[in-house]
């Protein structure tokens, strides 16, 4: 009950920083829209550039920038006396982590939601199997959540900023978005194989290629590391909140 | 009847003592001033009191609940107003004592009541859509104050509740802090030596994470044989006195 008290505070919060949530609604609808044009453009564009690729991919690097959003919101109350208020009340580290945590996952949906609409307008078809989307872009989203928990405990506005970029370009370089992951072998691809971002746009796009066996696959990877990394964030927190 | 209990309450951090063997009792409904210099402990104690850390050694009882074995029933029962203003500053008046409320267990539509009402003992209730943040020093102190006492606390801890107010809003303030007596204990710490005169009922003096001294201000005046509080309470904060004594 507190941790939806905690959320409710939490969502009005980013809905009052529009900028942010434009940015991050908006940067990925403005890339898919740019290499849409490009490949269309340029002769001999690889074909990772096509809509029923570059959408998924987007989407999930979209999802990327909430490990930003919440990393911010997480270290700004750090810094003041607000949360020190909140520590000293019944609270406990559990209500304080799914508070911030579940205004980020409406907030990944609603964002791949608006992604997903503009990529029909660019020739996405779309299909029953988008709805079965809604389970992959929810897991894509606790990675990144599960990273901004972890960035917003740790570091400070300035520090984090750093962290995060990190993340997204980890995400935007390991995850196959911008270059088709089939086409490259020895470590590199065991390295991206191994790590959750390629598991997490992988899920969506055997989602929406109803290859539901590697779904099941991918999902349980990058469910693993977002329950491993917000179980090391929850043990940090518990430990900020005592000192 | 005692609220509060310090029983050989110490902190230490790493080798420093921050708080050192704190023992002391503070009486139901009353308004009790931890005084000192920066560094002595005061903010120390109160985090420890209000289970913002965790003590080293010792122990403190809030309405008879361990801090220490009991921490969750002792944070119901506690409200703080931090040295910082300490509200959500995208979050209206209204909404800041609405989320407390909801965040002490009330229910939805008794948190919107009890929000309407904070906002308007504390003359707020013109500014109750504004945001946090949007507020001057002094109102967004008042308002600090009063999300703590939303959730109606047995005892409240005020952090340097007038620090850096203008002489009205610190009279206006006393005002509140003076009809909280009787109704819930109230611990504050500052550094306005006539502020502690001006309210408290009883007064602590620490130095170095010790109990100096306590008792009324005019105790604490005659034991120091000082002519005034001032000089008592430098007497008292004074380490090559304290050597001599």
């Amino acid at each position: 009950m507190r941790a939806l008290t905690f959320s409710r505070r939490n969502i009005k919060e980013i809905l009052r920083d529009p900028l942010s949530l434009i940015f991050g609604i908006g940067f990925p609808v403005v890339l898919m829209t740019a290499f849409f044009f490009l490949s269309k453009n340029i002769d001999g564009m690889p074909g990772i550039f096509s809509i029923e690729t570059l959408a998924p991919g987007m989407i999930v690097f979209g999802l990327s920038f909430l490990s930003i959003f919440l990393g911010i919101l997480i270290s700004s109350d750090r810094e003041t006396a607000f949360l020190s208020r909140l520590f000293a009340s019944p609270m406990t580290a559990a209500d304080f982590l799914c508070g911030y945590s579940l205004p980020c996952v409406a907030v990944g949906i609603i964002q791949s939601a608006v992604s997903f609409s503009f990529s029909f307008v660019l020739g996405f078809k779309p299909s029953a199997k988008l709805l079965f989307c809604v389970f992959s872009i929810a897991a894509a989203s606790l990675l990144y959540i599960s990273f901004g928990v972890l960035s917003g405990t740790l570091f400070s506005q300035k520090a984090l900023g750093a962290f995060n970029t990190i993340i997204v370009n980890l995400s935007a370089w390991l995850s196959g978005t911008w270059f088709d992951l089939s086409m490259v072998k020895g470590p590199f691809r065991k390295i991206c194989e191994l790590l959750p971002f390629y598991r997490a746009v992988d899920a969506v796009k055997s989602t929406l290629s109803g290859d539901f066996k590697t779904v099941l696959t991918d999902l349980a990877i990058v469910l693993v590391y977002s329950a491993a990394i917000f179980a090391v964030s929850g043990f940090l927190f518990k430990k900020k909140m005592k000192n | 009847m005692n609220s509060v209990e310090l029983k050989k309450l110490s902190k230490t951090f790493g080798s420093r003592k921050a708080v050192d063997e704190l023992s002391l009792s503070i009486k139901s409904g009353t308004v009790f001033g931890l005084l000192g210099q920066n560094g002595a402990g005061k903010t120390t104690t109160i985090k420890m009191l209000c289970g913002l850390l965790s003590p080293s050694s010792g122990n403190a009882l809030i309405e008879g609940k361990s801090v220490l074995s009991s921490p969750q029933e002792v944070k119901k029962l506690v409200s703080i107003s931090p040295q910082e203003t300490a509200a959500a500053k995208k979050l209206t008046a209204f909404e800041n004592h609405e989320f407390i409320a909801e965040i002490y267990g009330a229910k939805r539509c008794d948190a919107k009541k009890k929000a309407e009402e904070m906002l308007g003992r504390f003359s707020l209730s013109d500014r109750a859509n504004e945001k946090a943040k949007s507020l001057s020093g002094g109102m967004a102190r008042r308002l600090s104050i009063a999300m703590a006492l939303i959730n109606e606390p047995k005892v409240l801890f005020l952090d340097e509740p007038t620090l850096g107010l203008d002489v009205r809003a610190r009279r206006d303030l006393w005002k509140v802090i003076e009809e909280l007596k009787g109704k819930m204990t109230v611990i504050l710490t500052t550094h306005y030596l006539e502020e502690a005169e001006a309210l408290c009922d009883e007064i602590g003096i620490m130095n170095e994470g010790k109990l100096r001294a306590l008792g009324t201000a005019k105790e604490i005046s005659e034991k120091a044989d000082a002519k005034n509080f001032e000089d008592a309470f430098l007497f008292f904060t004074d380490p090559q006195k304290e050597e001599e004594r």
